[in-house]
């Protein structure tokens, strides 16, 4: 069962992670490139991204960072989680970006790498 | 999530732009959290202050909002990049900072916040009674509040806690509640641990907790490793809550904290051997951090640069019972209003690695400002630094 957090419709390619992100510390804000060497993802950027990732941690001003990302246009198109916290939650909602919990089933199906649409007015969330 | 009559004509856009995104923000975050409702809060504690950290979208996001937005509760907030008071002797932070850094502060202001302009709120005022709702958004903040002030609140984002102050409400989530589920006990396996090993212990809680954890084999650790313990887990984790255990019980997962996992956090975050310079609070010194390092002081100069950060109603108060002059005559350097946690102050040029005791402090000094850390528990700090 998909819950979505924020609405919208997005489409992109999938970038995904299996670490927790703290965007404060390991996210760029300018140009949204992984900065912390201890994630999959380090050196490549989530700009313009499906971000497919467990769940946000650390820093409550993380929510910044990600509004901050989506100013330089640097942020996601979308986020994909499975499970929801404040700080990608409320960053997500002041950013306008469409933001939506999977399970863990769902999580695991989805393909890096791969484009998707996301439109959480539809019946199939994703595409 | 159920919203009443007001609440929803709010959301709509009726009583304007700031209260639509409020409750937008409050809507998102009640559903990430599976509140059923909202509820009324009394003191909102702010993040995203720094304008090291929320960048010029953040600086102007908030004088945008300042414009009619004010606060309806109580609200306090987070620390600056800088001390406005000592920023003629730090050369290397430019003009376009501190006029961006001074906009931060005076939107914040024109909203109706308390300036304390620090990350230990729980050092600065007296705690409201006990189960008292609150939104604490600086992470060590809101672990302090709901394990040891007997508070509640959500580990808020800096948004979420804007949002309530701006409503004096938040969502009714599980942490608010008087039953939250705490599966997992961490056993500390550590003797005489020191406020660095709470720290580490905190940071390894942090990452393999969920929303609360227990903690066992720890008696009642001092204020200076209680805070540790809040900085380091709230560094690394979603976990917003601990209780010290005397018994374990008989249902939760058990995971131990030893020698293995205590080295394994170390190496993660200690990359020096040694600093250029000392930085001591993140989270903030309290009044008592600051008579213990006076006392320890006594007789003793730092050989090198030590930069010692607390809010400025507690350096009022060190300064009135004299603790301050102590230190000042060793050679520390106290600051107000700004923390070690990515203050620009440290000239990244002239630093290459930094000695401190703060897991939070080590995890953004090397994350954020892009510098190596050598980690001490104080007393060594003490011993090795100063002559």
């Amino acid at each position: 069962m998909s819950k979505i957090i924020v609405q919208g419709t997005a489409q992109g390619t999938v970038l995904k992670t299996t670490s927790p992100i703290n965007f404060l510390g390991a996210v760029d804000k300018k140009t949204g490139t992984i900065r912390d060497e201890k994630y999959d993802i380090f050196k490549k950027s989530i700009k313009d991204t499906v971000l497919v990732f467990p769940h946000g941690i650390g820093s409550s001003v993380g929510a910044y960072t990600i509004y901050s990302l989506k100013s330089n246009n640097s942020a996601p198109v979308a986020m994909i989680c499975t499970k929801a916290d404040l700080t990608v939650a409320s960053g997500c909602a002041l950013a306008n970006i469409p933001m939506i919990v999977v399970s863990d089933e769902k999580f695991d199906s989805i393909q890096d790498g791969n484009e998707i649409m996301v439109d959480t007015k539809s019946e199939n969330i994703f595409n | 999530m159920e919203l009443t009559s007001e609440e929803k004509a709010a959301l709509n856009g009726e009583h304007g732009d700031t209260l639509q995104t409020a409750y937008r923000i409050l809507v998102a975050t009640g559903e990430a959290t599976n509140a059923e409702k909202l509820i009324p809060i009394t003191w909102a504690h702010l993040s995203g202050v720094n304008y090291n950290t929320i960048g010029d979208a953040g600086e102007q996001f908030l004088r945008e909002l300042s414009k009619d937005a004010r606060v309806k509760v109580k609200a306090t907030v987070n620390p600056m990049g800088i001390d406005f008071d000592h920023i003629s002797e730090f050369k290397h932070i430019d003009d376009e900072f501190i006029k961006k850094q001074a906009s931060i502060r005076d939107s914040y202001i024109r909203m109706g916040v308390e300036p304390t302009f620090s990350c230990t709120p729980y050092d600065i005022f007296d705690l409201p009674e006990k189960n008292t709702q609150v939104s604490f958004a600086e992470s060590n903040a809101a672990i302090f509040a709901n394990s040891l002030g007997g508070l509640k609140t959500n580990k808020e984002s800096a948004f979420s806690a804007l949002a309530s102050a701006i409503t004096g409400k938040s969502p009714y989530s599980d942490l608010r509640k008087d039953d939250i589920s705490t599966p997992m006990t961490i056993r500390m396996k550590m003797d005489n641990p020191s406020e660095l090993d709470f720290g580490m212990l905190g940071f390894f809680a942090g990452k393999v907790g969920d929303t609360s954890v227990n903690i066992s084999g720890v008696s009642q650790p001092n204020r200076r490793s209680c805070k540790a313990l809040c900085g380091g887990m709230g560094t690394s984790g979603t976990c917003a809550k601990f209780q010290f255990v005397d018994t374990e019980d008989t249902t939760s997962e058990k995971i131990d904290f030893g020698k293995e996992e205590m080295n394994e956090v170390f190496d993660e975050l200690n990359t020096a051997e040694k600093g250029d310079i000392i930085t001591l609070g993140s989270p903030q010194l309290g009044l008592d951090e600051l008579s213990d390092l006076s006392k320890m002081l006594k007789g003793k100069s730092f050989e090198k640069r030590c930069m010692i950060f607390c809010s400025r109603a507690v350096q009022e108060q060190a300064r009135a019972l004299d603790y301050i002059n102590e230190i000042e005559r060793a050679g520390g350097e106290i600051l107000s209003d700004c923390c070690t946690c990515l203050t620009p102050l440290i000239d990244t040029n002239e630093t290459d690695a930094i000695t401190t005791n703060s897991i939070k402090g080590a995890y953004y000094l090397k994350n954020s400002t892009g510098i190596d850390v050598n980690l001490k528990p104080l007393v060594k700090i003490i011993e090795d630094e100063t002559k």
